[in-house]
């Protein structure tokens, strides 16, 4: 497992580039959002803040996602097979892969939780460390998604299929960049389909305060960690029947 | 016991059946060649004996274990380098060996002495730290095999190890190979197209076509099949009284010479230019492997290998 772990985070430290634009983008679609739609609203900084948490949370929906996405690159390099042939269960390739890209995943929205502090976010020590206990159990159900997506892909070339049908309906619907109480019934059946509105939420209740949050925190926990495991158990299975 | 033995070994999918019940053994310390066109079988036979794929049906142990019941203790065994490179390019060639000593649990005491090892085997040691896409494609087949090597396997797949790279490369990756099995008792299973190549380095080949295999021998023994060296003959021949030497097997004539199969022709030759009449020409060859694949099919091996891997690449590129 350690093994993977340091394939993960090796390659994804000497992708500077990458490392580089996954933080960046969320910040500048924080900024054009922020200040867009917050404009209309006439107090942008309120809204900057409001839509703070949903960022963070969408660090985690990009860079998660892919980055779990990413084992179908591995299959197209042949770097898979290698994998599979070792005498590693597939239980451990996959807790293994899952780890490797939580490491990258963290490390942005970690990194992006400590600007915060510039862009006048105010935590306290609890706060500021339960936000990454959030983020650590959201970004784990994520990676494990996206894992599984990737080992049914068959190449590459669907990653285009991942962003417009996964990731966007995901950040969209999770309520990052609106709030949930207005919205028609069928939108509010789909944002409590979507674990990233749990995530966004309970981010919004640690950071906010409890006034900013739709839902008891404890019971966005509880939906973040039902995800986690039904996730696992989904992805050792389907790490399972993973055939070249 | 044989270290791989092989029953009624099938891979069926949807309509095509690419390994078709085939059945061998091979002894420890054997370099054993799987030989045949593109997509006769070879690539799945080895995906099967590593427990990549499924077998649909039939019996297949590396080292005594199942390949089917116990994978793990299969793949502690064994080593592979496959067909395409599959080593990570963002990462150094040493990194990439220490990411395989990780995986197999090497002890970690362990881990830089025996990378150094198998990185002199194959002349890499100077190279270590530079990314793998910096490699020439030789040189990260060498990584590769350096990399199979790592874990002492008991059974070294090497499936089509010189593909596409330039003569002089695939000789010096066979120097390696052939260097490997003395060094070791190591058991080689290779899979190949080029025949001269199967030749020079295998103890036994099997030759494998649409699944089936269609002979399995020394190299020696499956050209002395063919029934002795060819002899070409142009002038004035006397074609029928050649016919009555008994060390002349075969005697046809195609384009205007005569094509002979003579047993022992280093031996006989004399015997047979005295009475061939009047020569202009002789010409004189060993049978090699691509006699043998022609007498067997009835196909030349080396065109279909050739123009299958030619749409291979054209479907690949689209």
């Amino acid at each position: 497992m350690y093994a993977l772990w340091y394939r993960e985070f090796r390659v994804f430290t000497r992708e500077k580039s990458r490392v580089f634009s996954s933080v960046a983008l969320p910040l500048f679609w924080y900024f054009i959002f922020g200040n867009g739609v917050g404009s209309m609203k006439g107090n942008a900084v309120d809204y900057q803040h409001f839509i703070f948490p949903g960022f963070l949370a969408m660090t985690i929906i990009f860079t998660g996602l892919f980055a779990g996405a990413y084992i179908v690159w591995d299959k197209k390099i042949d770097f898979l097979k290698e994998v599979l042939i070792t005498p590693l269960s597939r239980t451990t390739v996959f807790f293994g892969k899952a780890m490797g890209s939580m490491t990258d995943a963290l490390i942005q929205s970690y990194f992006l939780l400590a600007i915060g502090i510039f862009l006048g976010m105010k935590y306290s020590v609890s706060s500021f460390l339960l936000s990454m206990a959030i983020l650590f159990i959201f970004a784990y159900g994520l990676i494990s998604l996206g894992l599984i997506i990737g080992s049914f892909m068959e190449s590459p070339e669907g990653y285009g299929l991942i962003s417009s049908f996964v990731i966007y309906p995901l950040f969209l619907l999770s309520g990052a960049v609106y709030p949930l109480d207005n919205l028609p019934v069928w939108m509010q059946v789909l944002t409590r389909i979507d674990p990233a509105t749990y995530a966004v939420d309970a981010l919004r209740f640690v950071i906010l305060g409890a006034k900013y949050a739709n839902m008891p925190i404890l019971l966005d926990i509880a939906v973040l960690l039902f995800f986690d495991v039904l996730m696992a158990f989904v992805g050792t299975w389907a790490f399972k029947r993973l055939r070249l | 016991m044989d270290i791989i033995q092989i029953k009624n070994l099938t891979k069926q999918y949807d309509k095509l059946t690419a390994v078709d019940g085939i059945s061998f053994d091979v002894k420890e310390g054997e370099i054993f060649g799987l030989l045949g066109p593109n997509g006769a079988g070879k690539t799945t036979t080895l995906m099967m004996l590593s427990t990549l794929l499924k077998p649909t049906s039939g019996f297949a142990s590396v080292n005594g274990h199942d390949v089917v019941k116990q994978q793990g203790l299969v793949r502690n065994s064994i080593g592979m380098v496959f067909q395409d490179p599959s080593s990570d390019t963002l990462l150094s060639g040493y990194e990439n060996l220490k990411l395989h000593a990780l995986m197999y649990n090497l002890p970690l005491k362990e881990i830089n002495s025996r990378i150094d090892k198998v990185l002199d085997l194959v002349d890499l040691q100077k190279r270590k730290h530079d990314v793998v896409k910096k490699y020439s494609g030789g040189m990260r087949r060498r990584l590769e095999i350096a990399r199979g090597l790592l874990h002492s396997p008991k059974v070294f797949f090497l499936d089509e190890p010189t593909l596409g790279l330039d003569p002089q490369t695939r000789d010096h990756i066979w120097e390696y190979i052939q260097n490997l099995a003395k060094q070791t008792k190591m058991t080689i299973i290779v899979t190949t197209h080029y025949m001269e190549e199967a030749e020079k380095l295998c103890n036994r080949i099997a030759i494998i076509d649409h699944g089936k295999i269609a002979a399995l021998d020394s190299p020696a023994n499956l050209k002395r099949a063919l029934g002795g060296d060819k002899v070409i003959l142009k002038g004035r021949i006397d074609t029928e009284t050649l016919k009555k030497f008994p060390f002349v097997k075969k005697a046809e004539v195609i384009e205007g010479a005569v094509h002979l199969s003579v047993e022992q022709a280093g031996k006989n030759l004399q015997e047979l230019l005295c009475s061939a009449g009047d020569v202009e020409n002789v010409e004189v060859h060993s049978p090699d492997l691509n006699d043998v694949f022609l007498n067997l099919t009835g196909r030349a091996m080396r065109e279909e290998g050739e123009a299958s891997s030619y749409i291979q690449d054209i479907t690949r590129a689209t």
